[in-house]
């Protein structure tokens, strides 16, 4: 066992931490907040691309850095530790670009993926829609052939970025007759295809960062397909060597609990420093457990990648411990800054210009998005433990 | 970065785990409980025969030279078998001591004997007022005649009543703080002036009050330095909460399978409870739970192992570890339903253990102010 | 003992409920949000002429002489429904310290008008200290010809930019105890001096930010004593928690009701979401906290109501009602998946409500450490 990184890494730690200092500071975060865009900078994400760490883990035959996950695995964290905006580039370097490199064929490798790793090309997931939630098989959206074409009818929700992207990668049913996972085609789809309308979502901090797609007759040639016809559900199962460490969340905590021990140094409430309220000592001390057991949960992930491994029930593990974490370290964050804790930016009284309410606020939707912790539950009760499924009703 | 163990590490686990699974059943474990001495003479020398005592004392006192991360593996497998007995006092408490402590001639005396198995050691920290602050330590050791008398009571020691030598932790100064003037002595545990009562408690681990009465022990006993033992307690503090950790890690890994066999056993209702979503959710939590012990854990051992400090980690470790453990056993149980309740079962050996580690080595609100100071606050 | 509530308790219950159903829809809710002014005077007037802001007062001041039990239900119903505007703050934290404290003249000349809906009050305690004990209070007023002069900042004043009076909480001596020298001035909001700014909050609550620069106030505008102030207060921050607490639980059993109806309507892998076990085990336990509250909350407001001494149910009953109010409306928006945390659902709204009223008038350790107090620690 050794938990330490090779000088190498570190070196390489500390030169992403250099730049991220530079390029993430807080003029920087305040100026994506008064464009409605915290999660969202295509300027950023063509810097990481010019300084070669977008795709850093991909192969170097599709423009990747050939990075080894331990790499990538530092790099993630250093991104989650400065809250450094990923919106420009998740989908596509974390979903649509590794299901690309194992199921495109050389065609579209060529065509999508220089795009994606210069950053220059933002995707968006048409997955989710109205009735297909947690059951995501159960989607209605419906893919015809018409010659050359599929013409595409249906409705997708909650796509993040839909309307700031320049692609879709889409689930659409191709055949209705068959059994619901067997029927499913995943199309690329240009979000300036006619036929295709954007209406915004708000979400609970009044931000629009979700959608919803409505497309209507919305014709993509046949080349836009991935992987075979009515194989799409398997293609999006594909669990590829991405990283999926989930790492990015407690290193996010961290930095929020460091923010909230310096508050709790510098604030003096009935009299004393709250730092030295038992209390508040125990909160955050207990908050700093459970990020480092965090961390060691998201680096077993990373590690069994390095070796070549494939997580099973672990990296839901780490997307449940992760996202349940920042659940109650947005609530104890508010907890300590009392009164003062669900004033938002834009008041001379907000702590820490309001980021703990929003990181609150914001919380709520990590143990909903991409398998909620109900599901990841699931997972690692049958995978894991192989308990037996539950039978259908 | 290694999140794995080597191959001779997995084999270390592979053999103590058939060795104990063979030579300590639950049957003895519960046999040893209502046991006035708490161990068998035999298992304890096929224990030493195998080199477990001395796994990580150096080859030159008769040891194996390995590592404290080999020795968490162990300690973890012990910790599953809930094997009973004066190892973890012996090995971590009394052995380590010595070899922080020790002058070279008392190593040379006593480091080969404990890996013969032929001795048996314990530490006495605590007393009644049940912390594990310097300040807490009021035995007195007196000089006298050239040398030292002790007297006070001590709590909570941990094989006392089979103990050939305790180390005692006493108070030779009012220093200007309280971890300045506490001295280390080996004692004999059978010597005059020294009475030795069994505690009951609800694991029925052998913790015993130690009352020293006027107890004669010579200058040549003294381990390290005098007035200068506080420092030597805090590193074998660490290195025993870390590997009580690892015997917790155990225990909750021996619970979770339990229960998980036992939810994919039980039919209620038709199917197995194991499909009970509820059920299900609760083994996911103790999965987690188990899980993230583990790494916690060997985080800290690793550094431990490593030279490096260790500090925060320790107390993280213990901090999520008596938490987790008993979250574990106590969703084991209730997995179990009825079953469990019995005195006969497997489960209540866990839950109690849990309890019992708990407080051992500074419970999690201990290590949580621990943790605090850590970050500064 | 009668736990069951009147015929016309119940009538209230319903006509609230029927009322604000139809003149409150949650449209308008989340209009008043976003709104300057944040309260619909339309729907004041409306309110007035049910008679809802005399409810408690009595008929001499054209109030309805109603109990503080009958207040708690309208409040409950007022939570249920998220009614915005400044009905807490002039019927709970202006008109019952008149009531108490108030001169006659005083009572007679303004009771009537609350009554009438013809007035808005809000009271200004909190500082930049955040606490809401005496020793908070740094605000000053000096003794300047026939009347006083105010200077200091309040901050989190519900309202305070639509009140027509303020009543302020300040510090007139300094007395032997933080609690002595405490007096309250009745302050016409608009008085040279004063700067009031809405402060930017989740949960949109209008809660502001006053400064009084040497703001003068007629001595007549004394409300209750000089110097002994504080009891009112005292009294009164008993009652707004225990009012707070009302409005909580009517919010909480409205998002357990309507995370219920999703639960049975909403459809995954061919079933209602509410057939899975977890998802019947959050709703039970959901349950479970609404009801306790409800029990807590309506012995601490009989108390209240009865003029009893209820400080320990009172801080019983807001520390659990905070965390309950939390863990409802945190569970409902998990249960209702993506939608359920978007700006547009109402199960948002109640989860952000929950976090405000979690804060006002002492949180959950607040609260415990109250508790702590009464139980002899
Ligand atoms: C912030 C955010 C961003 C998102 N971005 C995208 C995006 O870019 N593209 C996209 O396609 N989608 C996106 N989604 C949608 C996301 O994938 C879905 O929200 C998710 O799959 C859950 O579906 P649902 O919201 O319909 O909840 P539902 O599936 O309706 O679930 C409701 C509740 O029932 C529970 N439940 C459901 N099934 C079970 C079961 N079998 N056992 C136990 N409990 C169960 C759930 O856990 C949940 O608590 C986003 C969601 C969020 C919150």
């Amino acid at each position: 066992m050794d938990f330490s990184f090779t000088e190498e890494e570190e070196r390489f730690r500390a030169e992403v931490r250099a730049f991220l200092d530079q390029e993430v500071t807080e003029e920087f975060h305040q100026e994506l907040e008064e464009r409605g865009e915290t999660e969202f900078s295509r300027e950023f994400t063509k810097k990481l691309a010019q300084k070669g760490w977008l795709a850093m883990a991909w192969p170097k035959e599709y423009g990747g850095g050939g990075a080894t996950m331990m790499e990538q695995l530092i790099f993630s964290e250093e991104i989650g530790y400065h809250h450094a905006p990923t919106g420009g580039h998740r989908q596509g370097i974390n979903l649509i670009g590794p299901c690309l490199i194992v199921h495109g064929t050389e065609e579209q490798k060529r065509e999508y993926l220089p795009a994606i790793t210069a950053g220059e090309v933002v995707w968006c997931q048409g997955f989710s829609e109205p009735n297909a939630g947690s059951d995501l098989a159960s989607l209605q959206c419906r893919a015809v052939e018409d010659g050359d074409y599929y013409v595409i009818d249906g409705q997708k929700t909650w796509t993040t970025n839909a309307h700031r992207a320049d692609w879709c990668h889409l689930l659409a049913r191709t055949d209705p007759d068959a059994p619901r996972h067997r029927g499913i085609s995943y199309f690329l789809i240009d979000m300036k295809s006619p036929g295709i309308s954007v209406r915004p979502l708000i979400n609970m901090l009044a931000s629009h960062d979700f959608n919803e797609v409505f497309l209507d007759g919305v014709r993509v040639p046949k080349e836009n397909i991935l992987g075979e016809k009515n194989r799409g559900w398997y293609v999006s199962q594909t669990t590829l060597s991405f990283e999926r460490s989930g790492i990015a969340i407690p290193a996010g905590a961290k930095r929020n609990l460091e923010l909230l021990v310096e508050y709790a140094k510098e604030t003096k409430r009935n009299g004393a420093p709250l730092a030295q309220d038992p209390i508040v000592r125990h909160k955050l001390a207990e908050m700093a457990v459970d990020i480092e057991v965090n961390r060691m949960i998201a680096y077993r992930v990373a590690w069994m990648q390095h070796q070549g491994l494939i997580p099973v029930y672990e990296a839901s593990m780490s997307k449940l411990f992760g996202t349940e974490l920042i659940k109650r370290l947005g609530d104890i964050g508010m907890q300590i800054l009392g009164l003062f804790g669900p004033l938002e930016r834009g008041s001379r009284w907000a702590p820490l210009r309001g980021r703990i309410a929003r990181a609150c606020q914001f919380s709520l939707g990590g143990t909903i998005a991409m398998g909620s912790s109900e599901i990841m539950k699931n997972i690692i009760a049958t995978r894991g433990l192989e308990l037996p499924r539950e039978p259908r009703p | 970065m290694d999140l794995g163990f080597s191959e001779e590490q997995e084999m270390l686990r592979t053999t103590a785990r058939d060795f104990l699974d063979n030579e300590c059943p639950k049957s003895l474990v519960k046999e040893m409980a209502e046991d006035e001495k708490g161990y068998t003479t035999e298992l304890w020398k096929e224990m030493a025969e195998l080199g477990w005592m001395g796994l990580t004392i150096p080859e030159e006192y008769d040891g194996m030279g390995m590592t404290f991360l080999d020795l968490v593996i162990l300690l973890e497998e012990m910790g599953r078998a809930c094997l009973p007995g004066p190892f973890f006092s012996t090995v971590v408490l009394g052995g380590y001591t010595i070899l922080e402590a020790g002058s070279e001639e008392q190593k040379k005396e006593l480091l080969p004997k404990i890996s013969a198995g032929d001795l048996i050691l314990t530490l006495a920290l605590t007393e009644p007022s049940g912390s594990y602050e310097p300040d807490a330590i009021t035995v007195k050791a007196t000089p006298k005649n050239g040398e030292y008398v002790i007297s006070g009571t001590k709590l909570f020691v941990p094989d006392a009543n089979v103990a050939d030598y305790l180390i005692c932790v006493a108070r030779t100064k009012e220093g200007a703080s309280p971890e300045d003037g506490i001295t280390l002595f080996l004692v004999d545990a059978k010597g005059p002036g020294i009475t030795t009562t069994l505690l009951k408690t609800i694991a029925g681990d052998k913790q015993c009050e130690v009352v020293f009465e006027d107890v004669k022990v010579p200058k040549g006993n003294i381990l390290g330095e005098l007035d200068k033992g506080w420092g030597v307690v805090e590193k074998v503090l660490a290195k025993a909460t870390v590997a009580l950790c690892a015997q917790m890690v155990g225990g909750a890994q021996a619970a979770l399978e339990m229960s998980v066999n036992y939810a994919k056993e039980r039919v209620q209702f038709g199917r197995p409870i194991g499909s009970f979503q509820a059920i299900q959710h609760y083994c996911a939590n103790m999965l987690t739970d188990v899980d993230g012990s583990k790494f916690i854990t060997y985080e800290a051992a690793w550094k431990i192992s490593e030279g490096l400090p260790a500090t925060m980690e320790v107390s993280m470790a213990k901090a999520w570890v008596s938490e987790a453990y008993r979250r574990v056993t106590l969703l084991g149980h209730q997995i179990h339903g009825g079953i469990g309740f019995c005195m006969d079962h497997d489960m209540p050996l866990y839950f109690k253990r849990s309890k019992a580690a708990e407080p051992t080595f500074g419970d999690a609100d201990f290590h949580r102010e621990m943790v605090a100071k850590q970050l500064g606050l | 003992m009668n736990l069951d509530f009147s015929e016309e308790q119940e009538m209230l219950r319903t006509t609230t409920r029927d009322f604000l159903t139809k003149e409150c829809p949650k449209t308008l809710v989340r209009e008043l949000e976003e709104d300057e002014k944040g309260y619909s005077p339309d729907l004041w007037k409306e309110m007035a002429e049910l008679g809802w802001m005399g409810l408690v007062l009595p008929e001499e001041y054209d109030g309805m002489g109603m109990g503080f039990m009958d207040l708690i239900i309208l409040l409950e119903e007022m939570g249920r429904n998220i009614l915005p505007g400044p009905f807490f703050c002039t019927v709970i934290l202006g008109s019952l310290p008149i009531l108490e404290a108030g001169s006659e003249e005083q009572k007679k000349e303004l009771l009537p008008k609350i009554s009438a809906g013809e007035l808005i009050l809000t009271l200004a305690l909190t500082e930049p200290s955040a606490r809401y004990d005496a020793t908070g209070v740094a605000t000053r007023a000096v003794a300047q010809d026939d009347g006083f002069v105010i200077n200091g900042t309040k901050l989190f004043v519900e309202n305070a930019h639509i009140a027509d009076y303020i009543i302020c909480v300040t510090r007139t001596k300094e007395g032997a105890s933080p609690e002595d020298g405490i007096t309250l001035f009745l302050v016409d909001a608009k008085s040279p001096g004063i700067r009031c700014e809405v402060m930017p909050t989740m949960g949109a609550d209008k809660l502001c930010e006053v400064v009084f620069a040497d703001v003068k106030v007629p001595k007549k505008n004394m409300l209750g004593e000089l110097d002994k102030g504080w009891p009112v207060v005292q009294r009164n921050m008993e009652q707004a928690a225990i009012a707070k607490c009302a409005e909580m639980i009517g919010g909480a059993q409205a998002a357990l009701d309507m995370t219920l109806a999703y639960a049975k309507e909403r459809v995954q892998y061919g079933r209602p979401i509410g057939s899975f076990q977890v998802i019947q085990h959050y709703c039970a336990n959901m349950w479970i906290s609404v009801e306790t509250g409800k029990n807590i909350l309506y012995q601490a407001a009989w108390k209240v109501g009865e003029g009893l001494p209820a400080t320990k149910e009172v801080a019983v009953a807001k520390g659990y009602i905070n965390e309950a109010y939390k863990f409802v409306s945190e569970r409902g928006v998990q249960c209702h998946g993506a939608i359920g945390t978007t700006r547009d659902h109402d199960i948002g709204l109640y989860y952000r409500r929950a976090k405000a009223a979690e804060l006002a008038f002492g949180d959950t350790d607040f609260q415990r450490e109250l508790v702590a107090q009464q139980i002899g620690l």
